[in-house]
């Protein structure tokens, strides 16, 4: 497989129609919109995450590429083809429900085999691809359970192992770890991933959290009340979110606000009053903005770090600094975490690793210099 | 005790004991008249009497003797059957149709399903009764000869009114039950929706299906009011030991009752059975 090439908009281009295509999709239930004019590609063989907290759309969204709900307006497509109002059964995707969904009176060979009996797979071929499959899943001994008998991870692979033994174009997954307990989930996260490179088919993935889009992800589309607030690669949605909903949506993010005072070539300088300045990249073309308009600037707490004021000397090109002092600490094992109020009342939250020595600890009250990369704070787009 | 402290025993005292004495007096009210005539009827002398003096079989056998008795049975079974056959598919249908689809005025429909059972017997009775004198032919002539058996149009028609309501209650209670996504993963595994109803759907409602049609035929079988109203030509098992009573009773009957009884018990032992195991397994998340 040829490593897809980065399009303009970020998607990775393969060759060929995408194997998802979302063209302007709403979904209304009676008076609410529950998705609002999403537009989507996904590459063949991708593993793209739909985030968003509950309510946002992405399960709708995942169950009209599904075809158990239909769109009000606008298009899916798959393999560039038009799927308009046809039913689940005539579509090249399957599903892995949220709750497995396994037939609670067939045995798990009986559910896996469900998809090649219904597509009319001879019995002995049928047969072997059972055992195929839960051997890809790791659970060839259990064909003659039923699904009562396993347990929850168990049943969540013989659901995956069943939506996969028709060899679909692009695998549904609807928050398919949510059951599991957290090491288990873990586990599981790392073991998709491998299946999706394994087995190149398209994987399209519906979660509320973080974490496991950041771990399983080519591109998550960050959703929120039925819209797409950005598509990215996880680096880019994490360390540049373009909203506020998106950077404290995925993980602990710090926000100041401050007055844009100009910008030169890639880099804005905003202005804290009372504070000093920070420079941040402009990001997108911002030809437009105006001198004082207001501007959020993000960063996480872990790109910040502490210097005493002493230290100010030291202050590289590069890196931004602005003076507080220490309004709590709290110990945390791996790292300190501190906040650091400044003269104008905002706050940031600083995480420090632990050395072990104590020499370099502050205690609340110290002055105190926050430090930061220019690349490392963001400019959102919109307040 | 492996801990030397005391541990305070759980009160034991006399209110367990009386609650137990309580629940003892409440069975003994509900069956014990039951337990009597069971008994009476294999009693050896003629008149009810206590002591009970000896014990035969003759009452059975008499019972086996007597064409009216057997007619009369043999047209409960005929009606109870009819009815929850008749109630199995319409009570089926009627429950994936309140499961599946979005209608107007859906909650009204189901209470108007729901209803029958609700009414008093002779509320029904009277309706039907009404119903069918709208036609200038009289009740008797109601019935259809089919394989040289009678089949009462009337009593018929009253007894599914109430069968329908197990059969669509117990189905419907089921589906409700069954979390959608099991339909939705059989579409989406390539079924149409008659393969997903033949290899999903009925399979998982099927006890529920039949427990409800039971339960239909054993209250069909021992259904007297609505029976009453409406009966044409025949008698029904019920009916005819009502009718027999006018006459004082008998051993005989006592047998007839303990027939019913035995059928009854039978009947709602099997669908509570199938209930339970239905609604313990496959529940949703399949533990």
């Amino acid at each position: 497989m040829s490593e897809p090439v980065s399009g303009e908009s970020g998607a990775p281009v393969g060759p060929g129609p995408p194997s998802v295509e979302l063209t302007s999709v709403y979904k209304d239930y009676g008076t609410t919109r529950a998705v609002d004019g999403v537009s989507l590609q996904v590459q063949q063989g991708e593993f793209l995450t739909l985030l968003g907290p509950s309510g946002c759309g992405k399960t709708t969204t995942l169950r009209m590429i599904g075809g158990f709900e239909f769109p009000t307006a606008g298009s899916v497509a798959i393999n560039g083809e038009i799927m308009g109002n046809r039913p689940p059964y005539r579509r090249p995707v399957n599903t892995v429900f949220q709750n497995y969904a396994l037939f609670p009176h067939m045995t798990v060979g009986q559910n896996v085999g469900y998809g090649l009996e219904m597509a009319g797979v001879p019995k002995t071929e049928r047969q072997r691809r059972v055992g195929e499959a839960l051997e890809l899943v790791r659970l060839p001994q259990v064909e003659h359970r039923k699904p009562a008998q396993l347990s929850g991870g168990q049943q969540q692979r013989i659901a995956l192992a069943r939506a996969l033994i028709n060899r679909p174009q692009v695998l549904l997954l609807d928050e398919p770890l949510g059951a599991l307990d957290l090491k288990l989930r873990k586990a599981m996260q790392l073991e998709l991933k491998g299946l999706n490179r394994e087995v190149g088919i398209t994987f399209v993935y519906v979660t509320h959290d973080q974490d496991e889009a950041l771990t399983m992800s080519d591109r998550i589309a960050v959703m929120n009340a039925g819209k797409i607030l950005q598509l990215g690669d996880p680096r880019e949605i994490y360390e540049h979110p373009r909203s506020r909903f998106v950077a404290d949506f995925i993980g602990e993010t710090n926000m100041l606000s401050g007055a844009l005072e100009r910008i030169e070539g890639e880099i804005a300088t905003i202005a804290i009053s009372g504070v000093g300045e920070i420079r941040v990249p402009a990001g997108r073309d911002r030809t437009s903005a105006i001198s004082g308009e207001l501007a959020d600037v993000i960063i996480r707490p872990e790109r910040m770090t502490l210097h005493h004021l002493a230290d100010l000397l030291e202050e590289r090109d590069g890196e931004n600094r602005l003076d507080g002092a220490i309004a709590d600490a709290i110990y945390l094992g791996t790292h300190t975490q501190y906040l650091v109020r400044f003269a104008d009342g905002q706050t940031a939250t600083v995480h420090v690793q632990n050395s072990g020595g104590r020499e370099d600890d502050f205690m609340v009250g110290d002055p105190a210099s926050v430090g930061f990369p220019i690349e490392s704070a963001a400019l959102l787009d919109e307040r | 005790m492996s801990t030397p402290t005391a541990i305070a025993k759980p009160p034991r005292d006399w209110s367990a004991w009386a609650l137990g004495f309580a629940s003892l007096l409440i069975y003994a009210f509900l069956y014990l008249p039951i337990i009597v005539v069971v008994l009476y009827s294999f009693s050896a002398t003629k008149v009810n009497a206590w002591p009970i003096q000896g014990y035969t079989l003759d009452w059975y056998r008499e019972l086996r003797g007597d064409t009216e008795i057997r007619n009369a049975i043999g047209l409960s079974v005929r009606l109870g059957l009819v009815a929850a056959l008749s109630s199995l598919v319409l009570g089926t249908l009627g429950a994936l149709a309140l499961d599946r689809y979005r209608f107007p005025f859906k909650p009204g429909i189901r209470f108007l399903i729901v209803l029958p059972i609700t009414l008093p017997g002779i509320v029904t009775g009277i309706a039907l009764l009404a119903f069918f004198s709208l036609t200038d032919r009289p009740l008797a002539q109601w019935t259809i000869q089919l394989f040289g058996l009678s089949f009462p149009i009337p009593l018929i028609v009253a007894h599914i009114t109430f069968s329908i309501t197990l059969v669509l209650s117990t189905v419907a209670a089921r589906l409700f039950q069954l979390p959608s996504s099991l339909g939705e993963a059989s579409a989406d595994l390539g079924a149409t929706p008659w393969r997903t109803f033949r290899r999903v759907t009925l399979p998982l409602i099927f006890p529920a299906m039949l427990s409800g049609a039971i339960l239909a035929f054993t209250l069909s079988f021992d259904e007297v009011v609505v029976s009453l109203f409406l009966k044409g030509r025949d008698n029904t098992l019920p009916l005819l030991i009502w009718g027999r009573l006018r006459l004082g009773l008998s051993p005989e009957i006592n047998a007839a009752a303990t027939v019913i009884t035995a059928v009854s018990l039978v009947g709602i032992v099997t669908s509570t059975v199938l209930l339970g195991r239905t609604f313990r397994s496959g529940g949703p998340g399949n533990e």
